[in-house]
């Protein structure tokens, strides 16, 4: 199992990826709780929160990180790719708002 | 081993793996990958309906964001456990990987019950689908409204928890089949047969728990044709498919809940 054996598998790394997740977790619901930013500027911060989450998980829950280099480029530049063009979606919501449609 | 998955004793007959592991992992990768375009679309459908609509409802209160933070704490724990049993499965640990697969399965069915009883709770109040049973009284005026007024929200909100709630069961019961094989049908039947007897009628888990049954089904019917021993592989693949529910709640949680907060009092 060359994919495995090649990394350092102790578990303090772990422990520390979960306790960072948590403290994360925490920041945002802060964030929400206290209706620091308006809502624009709040989804843009939980957003960034949520991608370092996520890069996390990817990372070393699910071992990306230790992956040979064609593994990684190929699955997370398909699954972004993909993603960003549903953005084109937004202009249109936006398009909505700007129009006053009730 | 893991560049080499048929022997077939001809040399050079097959390239090794162009991504350098084994072809179960890199399926499970593929399917995860069509299954985040499935939650990202869900996801982009939601924050277009509240781009587009100003009158977006606010209608999660402390309570809510509490119990979806409870929720959030049992993923991230459950990730953690799930890591513990792929680690213990590399060592050849079997007791201790059914142990960690097992707490595992205790934090999904942990977040399972929070979001059932939350679901519960929204629905008596008055936020609901059409399709839903009729419930017997329905005490808060705000959900009514926001149900009436704007039924993008339920029907997002409703959709998106719901496929993702469906996902964390199916990783329940696939954790189960790892960890206990054939055994786990026997409890896997008993908590359906339950769970359809207690919950009362006028709840949509009366039955959306048929889902278990479904579930059992499709696990026994895999079981029987293939039965074969899990080994570390498939510990680890199923692990990648659980870190991946995990994922998907850490932008939903956000998103539905924190942006569709209103705290009073």
């Amino acid at each position: 199992m060359h994919d495995a054996a090649v990394h350092d598998d102790s578990k303090g790394q772990y422990f520390f990826v979960w306790g960072a997740l948590l403290v994360l977790t925490a920041v945002e619901v802060a964030l929400a709780y206290n209706q620091v930013f308006e809502p624009v500027r709040m989804l843009e911060a939980l957003m960034i929160l949520s991608i370092i989450k996520s890069a996390l998980i990817i990372g070393y829950f699910m071992h990306l990180k230790f992956e040979i280099a064609a593994m990684k480029w190929t699955m997370m530049v398909a699954v972004v790719g993909c993603l960003c063009l549903m953005f084109v979606f937004f202009e249109d919501a936006l398009r909505i708002v700007h129009l006053g449609v009730k | 081993m893991s560049d080499v998955a048929v022997q077939h004793g001809v040399a050079d007959a097959y390239e090794p793996s162009l991504f350098g592991t084994y072809s179960k992992k890199v399926g499970m990768w593929l399917f995860l990958l069509s299954d985040s375009l499935t939650f990202g679309a869900l996801l982009f459908a939601y924050s277009y309906g509240r781009i587009s609509n100003p009158d977006w409802p606010t209608p999660f209160h402390k309570a809510s964001i509490t119990n979806a933070t409870i929720m959030t704490g049992c993923l991230l724990s459950s990730s953690l456990t799930m890591v513990m049993g792929v680690l213990a499965a590399r060592r050849g640990d079997r007791s201790w990987t059914r142990n960690w697969i097992l707490f595992t399965m205790l934090f999904g069915t942990a977040f399972i019950v929070l979001h059932g009883m939350e679901w519960s709770k929204l629905i008596d109040e008055g936020l609901r689908l059409p399709l839903f049973p009729a419930a017997g009284h329905e005490v808060n005026a705000e959900f009514r409204s926001v149900t009436q007024v704007v039924p993008q929200f339920p029907a997002t909100f409703f959709t998106l928890t719901g496929m993702h709630m469906l996902h964390v069961t199916i990783g329940v019961i696939y954790l189960g089949i790892v960890a206990l094989r054939r055994k786990f049908l026997p409890i896997l039947a008993v908590i359906w047969l339950v769970g359809w007897l207690v919950i009362p009628k006028d709840s949509v888990f009366h039955y959306l728990i048929h889902v278990l049954l479904l579930g059992l089904v499709v696990a026994a019917t895999i079981i029987f044709l293939k039965p074969k021993d899990y080994d570390a592989h498939d510990v680890e693949i199923s692990g990648l498919y659980w870190h991946f529910v995990d994922l998907v709640w850490m932008f939903i949680f956000p998103l539905v809940y924190l942006m569709s907060t209103r705290i009073t009092g």
